[in-house]
């Protein structure tokens, strides 16, 4: 029996970018990028964001292998960070951790549709052992905007 | 519903009925534990293995009645506590049938015990261009303190293969041999695949090279009868918290020709001759490579565990748990989606699986909530997870406690994952 806590989980939304995950794929043209590796279970991500002069994000793709969480986060967050600047992504991305750590997020300043994809991952926050899933893409992004190249779980 | 003995597949379950599970379970407090409201289904045996009331007691009782430093004082508990000590490296050597208690050291875990034969055997005999043969299925314990020695001493790692169905390849084992082959380090059994080795043909063979061989028995010894006589190799390795014990303890057989001559492991009280201001000189096996006060209970708890096991019989254990592997293989591979990874006749009782297109951690969180606890992940075993191309496998592995109702629902909570991610 699915009980409501795996509903929340693997909601629609999750598990259809888990299954058609949106801009998945090798960027042409990024001028940043970052892999992102979780040793305890061997998932890789690799994030590819091509930043203006600006510091807008004019395009973000990812590849990778993961579960449906890790894939469903990649491919959601790379729909949140497109045109965005990379300050505001980083502001995104730090109300997203507290998110699914459970701790209380602070989503002042964040669109209202972006709050509802944010808010989609939030089922994550019951599944502890799953919380590296969700935040290993976001991770990454990190490493690529920071331009260190190399993110991990740890 | 899973979990009604009348609803079993009277097809596939052959009850042999070597030994009344039921009053098993009874010795196993935690098996009683509910997870989300569901009775637990404890499957990740080959991670770790639960503990009977007998290895609790033991540990209970040791700290309580029995307890001082080891090897130190001449009062009255530490030669309680010693002669505890001891008595559980009479159980571990008789467990393995060593010749004599000097052959077994005691050690953190089957890590440390790989770590201190890698590094105080392989360190003293390795020269640039020595070849190592690993078998493609080791954990990674029995990798990575070997490749140390790539690094260190220049030795050259080679791969013995596996077929398809997971078997250990004999011939192509062979062909790996050479008047280079220095060591051969295999597993008894896979932790991921379940593959029993022919580790008596390997040993002949790497003996007949010169060749010293080092098995990692963390599987092997829970699930098969071990002679270290019989099987002539050179060095064994187990860990307690696989076979009913506590976590922290482990033990390294090593031939005593061998273990006179290593230099120690590390260095400490407990391992010493004599120490002056001008040097130090080192004891005999097997305080030698026990440096420090060593873990004192837990030794005594899994000489618990040892009796425990012994007290229900290895062959009995054995053949429990190929009904249980025979029963669920049976119902899994019905499954359209699912792939079985090991298929290797006389396999011990491990199942790893994939189902089509969802991650085994999707699938091990679905049955998690069954109650069901499964281990996904790469197994500390990626060189074996590249050899099949896959980055994880979902594994449910069984223990002597495990029965055909549990395995009923696993079968469920697999078709419920299945059915979820469809």
């Amino acid at each position: 029996m699915i009980d409501p806590e795996l509903r929340e989980l693997y909601q629609e939304i999750i598990l259809d970018h888990g299954r058609h995950p949106r801009h998945f794929g090798q960027l042409e043209g990024a001028n940043r990028e970052a892999d992102g590796h979780n040793p305890l279970c061997g998932d890789k991500v690799r994030v590819y964001l091509r930043v203006d002069n600006d510091d807008k994000i004019e395009d973000v793709m990812f590849d990778g292998r993961g579960c449906a969480i890790s894939i469903a986060s990649a491919s959601m967050m790379t729909e949140l960070l497109t045109g965005k600047n990379v300050s505001e992504g980083k502001a995104l991305m730090d109300a997203f951790l507290s998110m699914v750590k459970g701790e209380d997020a602070c989503f002042e300043g964040v669109d209202e549709d972006d709050l509802d994809q944010l808010q989609a991952m939030s089922g994550v926050s019951e599944f502890p052992m799953r919380v590296k899933c969700a935040t290993l893409a976001w991770h990454t992004f990190a490493a690529a905007a920071d331009g260190t190249q190399e993110a991990t779980t740890e | 519903m899973a979990g009604v003995p009348g609803m079993l597949d009277k097809k596939l379950a052959t009850d042999v009925s070597v030994f009344d599970v039921e009053q098993i379970r009874k010795d196993f407090p935690i098996l009683s534990t509910e997870v989300y409201g569901r009775p637990l289904v404890y499957l990740d045996n080959a991670a770790s293995a639960q503990k009977p009331k007998a290895v609790l007691d033991a540990v209970q009782n040791a700290y309580e009645n029995e307890y001082a430093n080891v090897h130190r004082g001449l009062h009255y508990l530490s030669s309680t506590a010693t002669l505890a000590y001891e008595g559980a490296r009479t159980k571990v050597r008789r467990f393995l049938n060593a010749r004599n208690d000097e052959e077994i050291i005691f050690t953190s875990g089957g890590t440390d015990a790989l770590n201190l034969v890698a590094s105080s055997f392989g360190g003293s005999i390795i020269e640039p261009g020595d070849e190592i043969i690993l078998s493609i299925m080791e954990h990674h314990s029995n990798i990575v303190p070997w490749d140390y020695l790539r690094q260190r001493n220049g030795a050259v790692l080679k791969w013995a293969p596996i077929s398809d169905d997971g078997e250990f390849l004999l011939d192509e084992f062979e062909k790996l041999l050479s008047d280079k082959t220095k060591i051969v380090a295999v597993t008894h059994m896979s932790n991921a695949l379940g593959t029993i080795t022919p580790v008596a043909e390997i040993v002949r063979l790497a003996h007949n090279k010169g060749a010293a061989v080092v098995v990692d028995g963390c599987q092997g010894a829970v699930h098969l009868p071990v002679d270290v006589q019989a099987l002539d190799c050179d060095f064994y390795v187990v860990t307690g918290h696989k076979l009913y014990g506590p976590s922290g303890i482990g033990a390294l057989y090593g031939k005593a020709e061998h273990l006179r001559k290593l230099p120690p492991y590390r260095g400490g009280g407990e391992m010493i001759r004599e120490v002056t201001t001008e040097g130090v000189t080192y004891a005999d096996p097997p305080n030698r490579f026990e440096a420090g006060t060593p873990p004192i209970v837990q030794a005594i708890g899994l000489g618990a565990a040892v009796d425990y096991i012994e007290s229900i019989g290895r062959e009995n254990v054995h053949q429990h748990e190929a009904q249980l592997l025979q029963y669920a293989t049976g119902k899994l591979v019905g499954l359209n989606s699912l792939r079985i990874f090991g298929k290797a006749p006389g396999k011990g009782a491990i199942i790893s699986f994939e189902i089509e297109g969802t991650h085994a951690h999707d699938i091990s969180t679905i049955m998690d909530r069954s109650g069901v606890a499964v281990r996904a992940g790469h197994h500390c075993a990626q060189p074996l997870m590249d050899r099949f191309g896959v980055a994880s496998t979902a594994r449910a592995s069984f223990g002597l406690y495990n029965t055909l109702q549990e395995v009923d629902v696993l079968v469920e909570s697999v078709k419920e994952a299945v059915e979820f991610f469809r």
